[in-house]
């Protein structure tokens, strides 16, 4: 690739993030909308399950992994649905560009304004639910590798609804099977963190786990994206 | 340049078109007539490679379009039904997008704003704008990307008479230019210069459809 052609498609990159950051900046809910689920579910915890320090540590992995992953589902409706009604997603498709990095750099920033602010906030609020310090490093590790990996999936699932009216239950449907061993490994790593273990083998799964998705999911999105618009 | 043959398409069980053939060349500008639901749009989207659901065979500068994907996208220049004008963002920003989405370093938008008739709305957000100046804000991107192919679905909803004209003259002096033009359109058409006409409605009436 000559070095014209890589410049471009830098700025092609860029313009897209300035773009969705910019649209998020202008309609601050969608931002604000699964973080505000994220803190009120896990606050919710607590109050309905007893304030022992022991029980709330053993579930904490669980329920910051469990809550970030449905906040992340959540978010995921904006992701393309004004793009598909306003006819955009056509003029995207239609890009002489590489639609590979078009759509990886709208994930990318999705992922920045869903899931970055999930990640500041899970130490807090994992110290409220009592979580030993020795897991808080390896909590927000897994969810900084984590939560990409969603998205990546769930941008997929997106992709292929977005026609769809009302396409939440089949979203659901269609991209909860994959979420799961994101989960496992996910609250596995916490685990084994709190309990003295090693978890770097786990780790490296999960930065498996996200170089495959990386490389894949776009081209899954871009054929799902085809389909929608046919 | 761009050649169709023996396109065939249906939808609901209904054939829309077939052994539709034509050919598009430089300097050269097709209306596609018909009725409502006869196939316009359809046969627009094929062609862009939007529609996959149709046979035959469709060939950019003699090579199958597939196989000329990238080198037939940085060519068209598409405009569809829905304006892809985003509401919450201005027109500049707006437009700013659209090249770069291009890999087109932005030129002189003001300008190509002002082409419309919008001088003055360039950081206005587009929901803002009526209908009219939100059509003008999408046609102001074919001003901004070199193409040589413009495919335009219904170019003239919206504008007022003054811009209907106005637009006519850029078609009239984009053919003139070596351009290749195939829009859709119920408006009687008045440029100066040749405008082949490919009918939906006579294959329709041909197989003894309504």
């Amino acid at each position: 690739m000559t070095t014209e052609a890589t410049a471009g498609l830098a700025s092609v990159m860029g313009a897209t993030i300035r773009r969705e950051l910019l649209l998020a900046m202008r309609s601050p809910g969608d931002v604000i909308n699964p973080l505000m689920f994220f803190i009120i579910a896990v606050t919710l915890f607590p109050l309905g399950g007893g304030v022992e320090d022991a029980f709330l540590a053993t579930i904490a992995p669980g329920v910051i992994w469990v809550t970030a992953l449905l906040a992340v589902m959540l978010s995921l409706d904006s992701l393309y649905r004004a793009d598909y009604e306003d006819g955009s997603l056509e003029q995207l498709l239609m890009s002489p560009q590489p639609l590979y990095f078009l759509v990886l750099s709208k994930v990318f920033s999705h992922w920045l304004m869903a899931c970055l602010p999930i990640i500041v906030l899970a130490p807090v609020l994992a110290l409220m639910l009592k979580l030993p310090a020795a897991g808080i490093g390896a909590l927000v590790i897994s969810l900084a590798l984590g939560t990409p990996i969603l998205v990546l999936i769930g941008a997929i699932g997106m992709a292929l609804t977005v026609g769809l009216s009302r396409s939440g239950l089949l979203l659901a449907v269609l991209i909860l099977p994959l979420y799961v061993p994101v989960l496992i490994f996910g609250t596995g790593v916490v685990d084994a963190a709190i309990n003295d273990m090693a978890y770097a083998g786990l780790l490296a799964l999960m930065g498996a786990m996200l170089a495959l998705a990386i490389s894949l999911s776009p081209l899954a999105i871009v054929a799902a994206l085809r389909i929608s618009v046919n | 340049m761009l050649e169709a043959r023996d396109l065939y398409c249906e939808r609901d069980d209904r054939v829309l078109f077939q052994h539709l053939d034509f050919s598009l060349c430089a300097g050269q500008a097709i209306q596609v007539q018909g009725s409502n639901g006869s196939g316009k749009t359809t046969l627009l989207r094929i062609l862009c490679g939007l529609n996959r659901d149709y046979r035959g065979d469709i060939r950019w500068q003699g090579q199958p379009v597939e196989k000329a994907r990238a080198d037939f996208r940085a060519q068209v220049f598409y405009l569809g039904h829905a304006p892809a004008i985003n509401r919450r963002l201005s027109a500049a920003e707006n437009l700013r997008w659209f090249c770069a989405s291009r890999g087109v370093r932005a030129g002189n938008i003001r300008a190509a704003l002002a082409a419309f008739n919008l001088q003055g709305y360039d950081d206005v957000p587009c929901y803002m704008m009526s209908a009219g100046q939100q059509r003008r804000v999408s046609l102001a991107r074919m001003k901004l990307v070199p193409a040589a192919v413009w495919i335009l679905d219904e170019p003239f909803t919206a504008l007022d008479r003054k811009g209907v004209s106005e637009l006519e003259g850029m078609l009239s002096d984009f053919v003139r230019s070596e351009g290749s033009l195939l829009l859709t359109t119920h408006h009687p058409l008045q440029m100066d210069c040749d405008v082949g006409i490919i009918d939906l409605d006579a294959g329709m009436r041909e197989r003894g459809g309504v």
